[in-house]
């Protein structure tokens, strides 16, 4: 489905990701692991068009998307959750999600009743933000604005959706319903996942496969068991996570 | 006339620049949510509005309202080609170099304009009539009603267009997070081409209706759009409610001034007010409220 092909990012002068090559067949759930400032979240940018490589190539489902603008890619479908959820604070959580269907509004003429179709959906998913639909999405906690950012990327009914640190900043159960609702994104509604996670043992646990990103390079890669089984991985990323879960 | 009489006069011919200083703003508040940037060449599309519009009717003898149509359309096309020509070309430049940008924009098109239509001062005749009507013992002009209704109806009709409409909503979605607009696929760099498109329109239109009262000449849009700014500022650079009670604001504060000490400090007081509030409220008088939200 997504193949990309030695791609070098920059920064400026400075150089984010270095030949990095990784694919990802439909259906799975990948999951890109790796410390802060490893290049996690400008491979994402760099899928989403938000940085584009300055090389390489990424293909998905045999197009080459590597020189199209942000939002094009999303037309292609390819969602993003940004690091941070991003949502739209002023504006209400329905108008959130509608416009996370904007291009089926514009572009792809889906029509009303499909975006309300998907934005039952989304309610489904997540029960309270039917609850506060009209309220205001910066007045939301942080999960539920992750809730939210998700939604609203599901809006677009994409093919492939990238999230970046979803769990970041949230109590544990919340985190926890993240991942189910991930999980369920991935098996009910057959879409295909890149997840890049701080919390590396819930994403492998998760995930199919994982790669392990550092200083820009992918190092390691392999199917999730055997990276939760692989020592390097335990010793570099797993054990923050053994000793928060013997505390807990 | 009684002092009472000649208040409420004032109010009235206040409250009518107000109306047009707030429709020059909103120009202002469109591109500066969209961009950042603060279009300095707003005033250039008010005086592009009325001039076309005595050129279309003077020289092609156009009837009034294909004559509208046309002035309108034209400004608006004019904001297109600026954008494309002038704004959209640089990449990743800094607020500052785009500002000065319209800075010269602006010079740009008054000077054209001086070319084209010389450096004569020219009449529009009023939409219905000039006789004026007596309310209250003030008198009003028609075209003063006309102000009002315009005004009224493009604040109405931005309202709808911002909170309703879904390309409406994207817009304000840019301005609150453009990264996050382009990851669900809104166009940013179009949404910022219809900025300059909807506040040029929106200037052209304010620059029509006033040109029957105060004649209109190449040069009107330096002052026009200088009132509408701080129209902009007064109101926290909102494209709502903030800019319109600014806008009205300082056409009451002006003409009351210029009532009564004296009419030759009129433009004084707006720009003594701009500096008031830029030294001790620069987040604008009502522009708290808004930022809360965030």
């Amino acid at each position: 489905m997504l193949k990309i092909k030695n791609i070098n990012t920059y920064y400026g002068q400075a150089q984010a990701l270095k030949n990095v090559s990784l694919h990802l067949a439909e259906g799975e759930i990948v999951t890109l692991i790796g410390a802060n400032g490893a290049g996690k979240t400008t491979l994402l940018n760099s899928l989403s068009g938000m940085v584009p490589p300055r090389s390489g190539q990424i293909i998905f489902n045999n197009v080459p998307i590597n020189n199209l603008a942000a939002h094009r890619i999303v037309q292609m479908g390819i969602s993003q959750v940004p690091e941070g959820r991003q949502v739209f604070k002023p504006l209400s959580v329905e108008d959130n999600l509608e416009l996370g269907a904007y291009l089926h509004y514009k572009i792809l003429g889906g029509g009303k009743a499909e975006v309300k179709k998907t934005s039952e959906m989304v309610y489904a998913l997540f029960p309270i933000l039917r609850e506060r639909r009209k309220q205001l999405a910066g007045t939301l906690s942080g999960g539920e604005q992750q809730m939210l950012a998700i939604g609203r990327a599901f809006m677009a009914r994409p093919k492939l959706i990238l999230l970046d640190e979803p769990s970041m900043g949230l109590a544990p159960m919340v985190a926890q319903e993240i991942f189910r609702v991930i999980e369920n994104l991935s098996r009910e509604k057959k879409t295909t996942i890149l997840l890049v996670e701080q919390n590396a043992r819930a994403a492998l646990k998760m995930a199919n496969r994982g790669y392990v990103l550092e200083n820009g390079r992918l190092i390691l890669e392999g199917t999730a068991a055997d990276l939760l089984e692989n020592k390097d991985v335990q010793r570099a990323y797993l054990g923050k996570d053994k000793k928060e879960i013997w505390e807990r | 006339m009684d002092s009472s009489r000649q208040l409420f006069q004032y109010i009235l011919s206040g409250l009518s620049n107000g109306a047009i200083y707030a429709l020059i703003g909103f120009g202002f508040a469109i591109i500066y949510n969209s961009t950042g940037i603060i279009n300095f060449a707003q005033g250039e599309f008010v005086m592009l509005g009325g001039m076309l519009t005595v050129f279309f009717l003077t020289v092609l003898h156009l009837p009034l309202i294909p004559a509208i149509v046309l002035a309108i359309l034209i400004s608006t096309i004019v904001g297109i080609s600026f954008e494309r020509l002038a704004i959209r070309p640089l990449k990743n430049a800094k607020p500052l170099s785009l500002i000065i940008i319209t800075i010269g924009a602006s010079i740009f098109i008054r000077g054209a304009a001086m070319l084209i239509w010389g450096k004569d001062t020219h009449a529009m005749p009023a939409f219905s009539g000039n006789d004026p009507l007596y309310l209250a013992g003030a008198t009003i002009l028609p075209q003063h009603l006309w102000i009002f209704a315009v005004t009224i109806l493009i604040i109405i009709a931005s309202r709808i267009f911002f909170n309703y409409s879904i390309i409406g909503k994207a817009m304000r979605a840019c301005s609150y997070n453009s990264q996050a607009a382009s990851l669900v696929g809104i166009n940013v760099k179009n949404m910022v081409l219809l900025s300059f498109a909807i506040s040029s329109a929106i200037g052209s239109m304010a620059g029509i209706i006033i040109a029957p009262l105060t004649m209109t000449s190449y040069d009107v849009g330096i002052m026009l759009g200088l009132k509408g700014f701080c129209a902009v500022i007064i109101g926290g650079m909102s494209s709502g409610l903030g800019t319109v009670l600014g806008g009205l604001l300082l056409g009451l504060l002006e003409s009351l001034g210029a009532g009564f000490i004296s009419a030759s400090y009129k433009d004084a007081i707006a720009f003594i007010i701009l500096l008031l509030i830029l030294f001790v409220r620069p987040e604008g008088l009502f522009g708290k409220k808004e930022s809360e939200r965030f």
